[in-house]
């Protein structure tokens, strides 16, 4: 990691944290519907983790706003996938919770929690049978730890040693209800234990969740079988929009914000990487007119023609194909 | 050659011509498949295009969305059907959606076989049928072909198509013989006449088809008519040019489906004739499907629970008197 990518970093998380809050207003006036899941106070954890795995295929869950521009989407093709309208990543019939950019390598936006796992498993697998170097990431909270699909995709993965690297966001809630209820204990890598490496990180700290996970993914692509890496992190949101965060004390919220992600890096920015404080001003200045961009291209984007109602229901549009 | 030995020269072939098909499933590979759909590719093609899976059918279509994505051309088999439920999640919310959430972004070349319905004795839980879920999901090619010639021919049109395609069988038909031709062309998507009549159109698909061609002799004497036989071939996309003709010829159609009548899939051909077809009919359309109760075990309750050549005989018959045919 050098000055530049810790720079690039810093902006995507900024960026992120801005776009988060320009949806949840975009929200709030009526401009977004549906589900949103935001990402504020996961900042590191996005950018590190997609910024570290740099080639490669990622199949995430439906938080992955963030993670979709550390990919190198852009914002406004994001932004209007939110407000539903045709220039939108997925031509406005995916949303919040559904972003694929194929050229990118980005599958998602998954939102069956844990569904995501068994289609990285098989991508993986792809990956291995074509003698591609690169692996594939899954991303997923601490929730998909306890489904079904959670367990096969270790077992699969494992048994044909595949260049997967498992990456959990344990942010300690699935929706609203804490991993103590639900699970015999908090650190889900447990779970993995048996089948591969596992490794925790500091999902706050957007250096160490870089360095951790350029690691596991080195190890997945020497070809000895898939990683787990698990991530403490915190949402400062509730769970969607509609959840109003009743479930989490006061003191509860302000020893996630004293642990804030960007707060921390901008002082190592400055510490550790010797930026300025006019660098850092200028990436929030250009973190912040992406944002109001991305706003008013999604605002004065179209919406979709009636006839997409009926587009890409199937790939062939003939029926008639001969065999 | 066995409608089984059919599927498997279409596999067989497939993979031969393309690397990057791969078929995978429980048993598929050592041990050749439970009905030997697959026998004798694990030697050719090796473990890592033949993969024997675990019993973890979320997985299975799971890890074969997955490989389409990356690249691959999976076939996934599913022992039967009874089992496919598992991997609904993967069915329904990815195979079938991926291609439409992502604006046509994602391509998803795959198949998903497997063999259904009521065979010998397996009881409830070895013998559904679900044509009327897979129908009802947009996205979904869904083929279902009784001809052994064009269950060649539509399997490989399946595994060929970059749309992802269910492909059912019948448990019953693996053993059925029949002449392939391997030089036509044909599209899965037509229906087949399996047998020409001016009478009555009879509508079936699968195991079901046969069924009715064994009635048809009896029913033509006893109402001294003649049947037109209809084998869908593809349940999703319907070829409804093919039924209208026949119907404009009958006016009269009879629907057969082994399945439960309840919310079956055969409601959907006769409701279609109601809406679109209603003038040309001069009779009630008659619908025989199973009975709404899961399969029992005990053969005599097995086959009470089904239609068979008898009782398709004997409905359509007393229809046919009580209709002036």
């Amino acid at each position: 990691m050098n000055k530049l990518l810790a720079q690039e970093m810093y902006y995507l998380m900024v960026l992120g944290r801005a776009f988060e809050y320009a949806a949840k207003e975009n929200y709030m006036k009526g401009n977004i519907s549906g589900f949103l899941h935001l990402d504020i106070g996961q900042e590191a954890l996005s950018v590190g983790a997609v910024k570290a795995f740099e080639k490669g295929d990622i199949f995430s869950g439906y938080r992955e706003h963030i993670m979709a521009m550390s990919r190198g989407l852009e914002p406004k093709a994001v932004m209007a996938e939110l407000f539903g309208k045709v220039t939108g990543v997925s031509g406005g019939k995916g949303g919040s919770m559904h972003l694929f950019e194929p050229s990118h390598y980005f599958y998602g936006g998954d939102a069956i929690v844990g569904g995501q796992l068994p289609n990285a498993v098989g991508c993986a697998y792809a990956r291995a049978f074509l003698e591609q170097d690169e692996g594939v990431m899954a991303i997923f909270g601490d929730g998909a730890t306890n489904g079904g699909a959670f367990f096969e995709s270790l077992n699969i993965a494992a048994t044909h040693k595949l260049p997967l690297l498992f990456l959990c966001e344990n942010n300690e809630y699935a929706i609203g209800t804490n991993i103590g209820r639900t699970a015999p204990f908090k650190e889900q890598a447990k779970k993995a234990e048996p089948y591969m490496p596992t490794y925790e990180v500091d999902g706050m700290d957007v250096e160490a969740v870089y360095k951790v996970v350029s690691e596991a993914r080195k190890q997945i692509e020497s070809g000895h079988g898939p990683v787990f890496v698990e991530a403490f992190t915190c949402r400062y949101e509730g769970h969607s929009i509609s959840d109003a965060n009743s479930y989490r004390s006061a003191q509860e919220m302000a020893h996630c914000k004293a642990r804030d992600p960007i707060q921390r890096f901008k002082k190592a920015l400055h510490e550790k990487w010797l930026c300025t404080e006019q660098e850092i001003q200028n990436i929030e200045t250009k973190a912040q007119k992406a944002v109001e961009n991305a706003v008013k291209y999604a605002e004065e984007s179209p919406e979709p023609e009636a006839d997409a109602l009926f587009e890409h229901v199937f790939y062939e549009e003939g029926e008639n194909v001969v065999s | 050659m066995l409608y089984r030995e059919a599927l498997n020269k279409a596999l067989d072939e497939v993979m031969s011509a393309d690397d990057s098909v791969v078929t995978l499933g429980e048993d598929v590979g050592l041990y050749g498949g439970s009905f030997r759909v697959t026998e004798g590719l694990v030697e050719k093609y090796g473990e890592k295009r033949v993969i024997d899976t675990p019993i973890a059918e979320l997985s299975i279509v799971g890890n074969a969305v997955g490989m389409a994505i990356g690249g691959l051309r999976p076939v996934a088999e599913i022992m039967t059907g009874n089992f496919s439920l598992l991997a609904f999640d993967q069915i329904i919310n990815h195979m079938a959606k991926l291609h439409y959430m992502s604006n046509g972004k994602i391509i998803l070349p795959m198949v998903v076989r497997f063999p259904q319905g009521v065979s010998r004795q397996l009881a409830a839980q070895h013998s559904e049928s679900y044509e009327q879920m897979l129908c009802a999901v947009p996205g979904l090619r869904v083929l279902s072909v009784n001809d052994v010639n064009y269950a060649y021919h539509a399997l490989k049109y399946a595994i060929l198509s970059d749309d992802p395609v269910v492909f059912i069988e019948h448990e019953l038909l693996y053993n059925k013989k029949g002449e392939v031709d391997f030089e036509q062309k044909l599209n899965p998507f037509e229906a087949r006449i399996a047998k020409e009549g001016s009478d009555i159109t009879i509508v079936s698909y699968l195991k079901m088809v046969d069924d009715v061609m064994l009635a048809v002799p009896e029913i033509e004497k006893a109402l001294g008519c003649s049947c037109e036989v209809i084998d869908l071939c593809s349940l999703n996309p319907v070829d409804y040019e093919t039924l209208k003709k026949s119907i404009e010829k009958t006016s009269r159609l009879v629907m057969v489906e082994e399945d439960h009548k309840t919310g079956g899939y055969g409601g959907q051909i006769v409701s279609w004739a109601a809406e679109e077809m209603f003038y040309a009919l001069d009779a009630p359309s008659l619908r025989l499907a199973g009975e709404d109760v899961p399969i029992p075990y005990n053969r005599g309750l097995e086959l009470a629970s089904i239609p068979t050549p008898e009782s398709i005989t004997r409905d359509i018959v007393a229809w046919g008197k009580k209709n002036d045919v």
